[in-house]
């Protein structure tokens, strides 16, 4: 049953140290301030998953919070790459990480795999790919009908999905719309889950019957955060903060830098601070 | 004013891609410069080409580029969103794409692309973004297009690491892996255009642009070039294609503050 709490006591109440944990968001709805709250609690030895970890990955590993990542695109979008990911992969800098590397089709699956119960995903893939030799975790499953050889992956099963979503009801049950991605897959996937808000409202009696909505019943936390997904957007509130992505390529390119914009935006600041940043957007 | 004779190089790539592309085309579309190439079509002789970007937007029409894969504009000029994990299965390994557009970090002379490491895969001397949707792009489109810039860094003998399946060693590598879609059939770069030798799969050079010698596009390929033997000469862009791409351009500048789009 979704319970309503500050984003502090939600990350509190679901995340511990050691926990593996999906923030999900395709470019879309990425749950930047969740994020943040979880660096300002210090929840370190984290296995994150996610098919694009951006910006709020290289944060989570820069502050020294992450022990493994697994992915499928690690790039800053429309940017370039993720530099305090690259610090952490080539200089072990502030610690050494572990990576599992896949394809988005092979992490698609593995959420869609988690979320349906199975223990792993069967689907065409990986030929001829590079990442079949270095990741033992892709294997091979013949079909018993037909002999074809196709790609299994073990499903994803979070002990935490952290996603933003446009609102939630009174009741509990939360609407995500426009680029969908993973979401509705990571959280049923997930034995526990944390969303964010743009906004709360009474009902749903108005909405449209096919929309994608999770019951209250399969989510465990929200929280009212307006602006939460900033720099990325929430389609229909605010549009993508393109200069922050920019900005950040220079910010996350030195330690100090990084450190510095960190304390100040992040650790020295709250979720309130989310929805002035997306006023003028 | 448009100005007909000085069109760069990376102009005459947009276009020459662009014209690879027909109406009854339903493209999986990467971001760079495939992105530019797709809505150039799109704008010009394909108006009815169906372009899907991996967000899950399918039959999308920007009037901008995207910044990335899963800008709002994509969604909200999409005949239809869907979610990433039906993008994927109903979508691409369905069969339902005839064309994937690639870009590539690193590419061999038989369309094999490589964006995830240079250097060793364990020990990296630079982490690029990985593979992304690529890998089953390269094997579940009817066929592969690939662009690239030319340089000597990107256009190697041997890639460092194989993020997306080309043609492999050549000849019928594909159907040994049991991979029955054909693979990259169009090579597009800022210099010319390639197509595989129908027996080896070697990139062979069928079309240089304008203004372009044999030995420029060897000084730029890192492996020893063919030509075919009835080379072509690409036709310079026309008045409307170069127009349309810079109007294109410029849109996405003026939207994204600056910010060529992709």
């Amino acid at each position: 049953m979704a319970k309503f709490q500050s984003l502090k006591e939600a990350v509190t109440e679901n995340l511990r140290d050691g926990d593996t944990v999906a923030f999900e968001g395709f470019t879309h709805l990425i749950p930047h301030a969740a994020a943040h709250e979880v660096i300002r609690q210090g929840i370190k030895d984290l296995t994150l998953i996610r098919m694009t970890p951006d910006i709020i990955y290289d944060q989570l590993i820069g502050m020294g919070l992450v022990k493994k990542v697994i992915f499928s695109y690690a790039g800053n979008p429309g940017v370039g790459l993720l530099r305090r990911m690259r610090d952490a992969i080539e200089n072990d800098w502030p610690r050494a990480i572990e990576t599992e590397e896949h394809s988005h089709a092979a992490m698609a699956n593995a959420y869609e795999a988690g979320a349906a119960g199975l223990p792993c995903a069967v689907f065409r893939g990986y030929r001829g790919a590079g990442l079949k030799e270095v990741n033992p975790s892709i294997k091979s499953i013949t079909c018993p009908f037909t002999g074809e050889e196709l790609a299994a992956v073990p499903a994803h099963r979070p002990d935490v999905a952290v996603i933003h979503a446009q609102k939630a009801n009174r009741r509990g049950d939360v609407l995500v719309e426009g680029i969908i991605g993973v979401q509705k897959e990571a959280v049923l996937a997930s034995k526990r889950s944390v969303v964010t808000v743009e906004e709360v409202v009474e009902d749903f009696d108005d909405l449209h019957p096919n929309l994608c909505v999770l019951p209250h019943w399969t989510v465990t936390s929200i929280a009212h955060v307006p602006g939460g997904a900033h720099p990325s957007y929430t389609h229909g509130y605010y549009d993508r903060d393109n200069a922050a992505y920019l900005e950040w390529d220079q910010i996350s390119a030195d330690r100090d830098l990084f450190m510095a914009w960190m304390r100040e935006n992040v650790l020295e600041a709250g979720p309130d601070a989310f929805a002035t940043r997306v006023k003028e957007l | 004013m448009t100005n007909l004779s000085d069109f760069t190089p990376n102009e005459m790539m947009t276009i020459a891609a662009a014209r690879a592309l027909s109406n009854d085309d339903v493209c999986f579309v990467g971001i760079g410069a495939p992105s530019a190439a797709c809505n150039v079509a799109r704008l010009t002789h394909a108006p009815d080409i169906t372009l899907i970007y991996e967000s899950g937007t399918i039959g999308t029409a920007p009037n901008v580029l995207p910044l990335s894969i899963g800008d709002g504009e994509l969604c909200e000029t999409a005949v239809t969103t869907v979610s990433v994990p039906e993008m994927f299965r109903y979508w691409l390994q369905g069969g339902r794409i005839s064309i994937g557009f690639l870009g590539a970090a690193q590419l061999d002379r038989f369309g094999n692309i490589n964006t995830t490491v240079i250097g060793d895969y364990h020990k990296p001397k630079v982490r690029l973004p990985g593979g992304g949707g690529a890998p089953e792009i390269a094997t579940s489109c009817k066929e592969v297009f690939i662009t690239i810039k030319q340089t000597t860094r990107g256009m190697v003998d041997k890639i460092d690491f194989y993020t997306s399946f080309g043609h492999g060693e050549g000849g019928d590598h594909r159907k040994r892996l049991g991979i029955n879609t054909k693979g990259p059939t169009l090579l597009i770069t800022d210099l010319a255009i390639w197509k595989p030798d129908p027996e080896t799969k070697e990139f062979t050079v069928m079309s240089m642009h304008q203004g372009v010698t044999r030995d420029r596009i060897q000084e730029t390929c890192g492996w020893k070039v063919r030509f075919s033997d009835r080379l072509e000469e690409t036709p310079p862009p026309s008045e409307l294609e170069l127009t349309t791409l810079r109007e294109l351009q410029a849109r996405t500048e003026r939207a994204h503050g600056g910010k060529k789009g992709s």
